[in-house]
């Protein structure tokens, strides 16, 4: 790490067994947070919900990229929740170099912090721009585009908590039907949001042909550190989508954020895989297959599909198609290899 | 050296001998030959260590020079008209970092209707951004002003526009003296930024600041372009000693001493201006001009200096704000508060419309005379708005405004064949 005086160091202490990143396992099975020399890059004091996916996500993500690039890394930042809680002012979290411009532009404003490093011959210098899903798959869509399309040397996170939460939960195109949100009220005969023909990101990243596109999930954080890990060995375009369950926005319990984003991968509705070149080559699969439902409930933005008496069965039907097709889709069920 | 070149391409060359590191550009009528031009020296290896990056808008092409600003590259874009707006946003945040980016814009009107001939509407919609702009009167001066502008941008941590007028600069053949390498490299350091993306020394770029210091934050922004006033004169000063020829400044005015009338311009409008003067001064007449070179910062104290003997002053600009009247004009009133002069305001050169020195004498006779309106648009046809004004009043459903003039003058001009 460069410039240690900067950086605040992290202090464990012994909560339990599996706490901090499984630190009973063997050294080379253990997550980076596991790690006394994690860079911390998003330190404590920020301004984040309790139980925010985002904030978890980020973390592990960036603490991940920054012992793959050995301290050398720059992190952009679209508007937008991640940006706002960690830097109230006048303080900040980011122990590393750190620039949000705007909402829309981080993929560009990436793609010169990468043109003036690789001019300036840090070629050790590597960058991350990262936005939550409004500013990945809706404004900054064009410019991400174009960062993929010319294969700029950039690691882009989409950090998918499936609405816009920094303005107060309005939906976005990650928004999944029936989810009610600020701007897809409950009310009317087909509450929440409508069934679109949807937006999948990580396949439009696919179609750009990028060298590697992944999802990744915060309910297997030793999985999105790998995921990091791979894409951060390998130059040009990347694209790594994660989903961050946001307790105020879905409505749900801040001890539920992980259980959360586990049933989303257990049902099918958050498939876990990886892609390079435009072709899937791994796929995470499904220990124990559960009905949407189960996903759903928990859930306050879904409590219309719910009331008693007046079961959405129709919409919730629509709903698990979805997860199943993912499941074919992204073949989540086949046998797991024997040992 | 001298040569006979394109507007476009001297700018063009003049860039690439300030050696940036980092050139955006997506294209747009009348920018397009400047972008083409540097993209041509990076490829051929004249422009070594810079990357010319190609990309799918106006906003990404200044968020890419954000970007590369703001880890420490010399960044360059150029753009015009309706990629201005389209690069709104980004256009704030650079000022509001305060990233020292140069951008020409090749100035151009903005639809609708869309029109891709030169007037100012461009630049001044983007006048209070937080940018330095600069004015360029001739190709000579475009070529000076890109490398005064970088280095001005550099030592105020402050992006600058430079604006050369669409078609009539960008696009015209004229002899331009273009500097040597050795000469460039003498007057404009290597960037070295006041901010830095570094790795070995991290902080935060573009935090959020809430009302406890976001006046703080603004007003330091006004007082850089204060700053500016003093800066500006001084870098021509030098350029001057190095290059031996005039040029940039805040403001230059011509035949003023004794004026009685003044006409104030920006840009290349100020050449006929100029011919209209020694013409008027031949006939024993009074009058002098003032070509603004900086709009932004603007030079309240200078200009007062200069107008102050003066009977009429007579703004004469390639802007409009509808409601209002002149974007200039009232900025030059904001000149004269404390010796308040008759200020007109002269709406000319729209969407490309030629400027005459016919009709430019007219204007100046006419204000000597007392006869002239607080705002003219110059050579408006009446008999053409009269008409659609007409229509307008006949039907509710009087169909689009540009299409039936056009309609009109397309009768017009049959009936005369
Ligand atoms: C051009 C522009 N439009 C709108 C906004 C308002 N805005 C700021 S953050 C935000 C929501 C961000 O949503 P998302 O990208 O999903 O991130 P989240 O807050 O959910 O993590 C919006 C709409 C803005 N800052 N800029
Ligand atoms: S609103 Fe959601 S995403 Fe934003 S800080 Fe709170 S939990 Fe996190
Ligand atoms: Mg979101």
């Amino acid at each position: 790490m460069s410039k240690e005086s900067a950086l605040q160091r992290v202090k464990f202490y012994q909560t339990g067994t599996h706490t901090v990143g499984n630190r009973l396992m063997d050294e080379d099975s253990r997550t980076v947070q596991a790690s006394m020399d994690r860079s911390n890059a998003i330190t404590s004091g920020h301004r984040a919900c309790q139980g925010c996916g985002e904030a978890l996500g980020a973390r592990y993500a960036l603490d991940a990229a920054m012992r793959a690039a050995k301290g050398q890394l720059v992190a952009v930042n679209a508007t937008g929740c991640l940006e706002v809680f960690t830097t109230p002012y006048p303080e900040t979290s980011w122990q590393i170099p750190w620039l949000h411009s705007l909402f829309g532009n981080a993929p560009a404003v990436a793609t010169g912090v990468a043109a003036a490093m690789r001019r300036k011959g840090r070629n050790d210098v590597k960058v991350v721009a990262q936005g939550g899903d409004g500013g990945t798959t809706d404004i900054g869509f064009g410019c991400l585009s174009g960062m993929f399309e010319r294969n700029d040397d950039v690691l882009y996170i989409c950090y998918d908590n499936e609405a816009y939460m920094n303005t107060g939960v309005q939906r976005s195109s990650a928004t999944p039907p029936t989810a009610r949100t600020a701007t897809t009220p409950a009310l009317g005969d087909a509450p929440g949001n409508v069934f679109g023909t949807g937006k999948n990101l990580p396949l439009i990243a696919m179609a750009h042909n990028i060298p590697y596109v992944a999802t990744a999930s915060v309910a297997d954080l030793h999985d999105l550190e790998a995921k990091i890990t791979t894409a951060m060995d390998i130059s040009g375009s990347r694209y790594i989508h994660i989903m961050v369950p946001c307790p105020l926005g879905w409505g749900s319990a801040p001890h539920d954020t992980i259980r959360l984003a586990r049933l989303a991968v257990e049902s099918g509705l958050f498939p876990l895989f990886e892609a390079e070149h435009g072709e899937v080559t791994q796929s995470n699969k499904i220990r124990r297959k559960v009905p949407v439902e189960e996903y759903l409930r928990p859930q306050r933005r879904f409590a219309h599909l719910f009331r008693k008496g007046h079961e959405d069965t129709e919409r919730l039907a629509a709903l698990q198609r979805m997860a199943d097709v993912n499941i074919k889709r992204f073949n989540l069920l086949a046998e797991r290899e024997s040992p | 050296m001298l040569k006979q070149v394109e507007g476009s391409i001297a700018v063009a060359e003049a860039i690439a001998l300030c050696r940036p590191e980092v050139v955006c550009a997506y294209p747009i009528t009348p920018q397009t030959h400047i972008v083409e031009g540097v993209g041509a020296l990076v490829k051929k290896g004249e422009l070594e260590n810079c990357e010319f990056i190609n990309v799918e808008s106006e906003f990404a092409a200044l968020s890419v020079a954000i970007g590369a600003s703001a880890a420490g590259a010399r960044a360059y874009t150029a753009t015009a008209s309706q990629g201005l707006l389209y690069m709104a946003e980004a256009v704030y945040n650079a000022g509001g970092l305060g990233l020292p980016i140069v951008m020409t814009i090749g100035n151009r009107a903005i639809g609708a209707p869309i029109n891709i001939w030169n007037d100012h509407t461009d630049a001044m919609s983007m006048k209070d951004a937080g940018w330095i702009q600069l004015f360029a009167e001739t190709n000579q001066e475009g070529v000076d002003l890109h490398i005064q502008a970088f280095r001005l941008a550099e030592e105020l941590s402050c992006p600058v526009m430079v604006c050369i007028d669409g078609f009539i600069l960008t696009h015209a053949y004229e002899r331009v003296d273009i500097p040597t390498q050795e000469e460039v490299d003498a007057f404009l350091p290597p960037y070295d930024p006041v901010q830095v993306l570094d790795p070995a020394d991290p902080y935060s770029i573009g935090a959020m600041v809430g009302p406890e210091a976001f006046t703080e934050v603004r007003y330091l922004a006004h007082e850089k372009q204060r700053q500016a006033l003093q800066l500006i004169p001084e870098i021509a000063e030098v350029f001057k000693d190095v290059f031996g020829r005039a040029s940039g400044g805040l403001i230059h005015p011509y035949r003023t001493e004794d004026a009685e009338t003044i006409v104030i311009a920006l840009g290349s409008v100020n050449g006929t201006i100029k011919e209209v003067v020694d013409e008027m001064r031949d006939d024993g007449m009074r009058v002098g001009s003032v070509s603004i070179c900086s709009f932004r910062p603007f030079p309240l104290a200078e200009l007062k200096e200069t107008l102050i003997g003066a009977r009429n002053v007579i703004v004469l600009e390639k802007s409009l704000a509808p409601g209002l009247g002149g974007v200039v004009a009232s900025n030059v009133r904001m000149a004269l508060r404390e010796a308040p002069l008759p200020v007109y305001t002269v709406i000319a050169g729209l969407g490309g419309r030629p400027i005459t020195v016919a009709s430019i004498a007219r204007v100046i006779k006419g204000a000597e005379k007392g006869e002239l309106p607080d705002v003219q648009f110059l050579d408006l046809d009446e008999e053409v708005v009269a008409q659609e004004v007409g229509r307008a009043a006949e039907t509710r459903r009087s169909g689009p405004t540009a299409e039936n003039i056009l309609k009109t003058l397309g009768a017009v001009s049959a009936g005369r064949h």
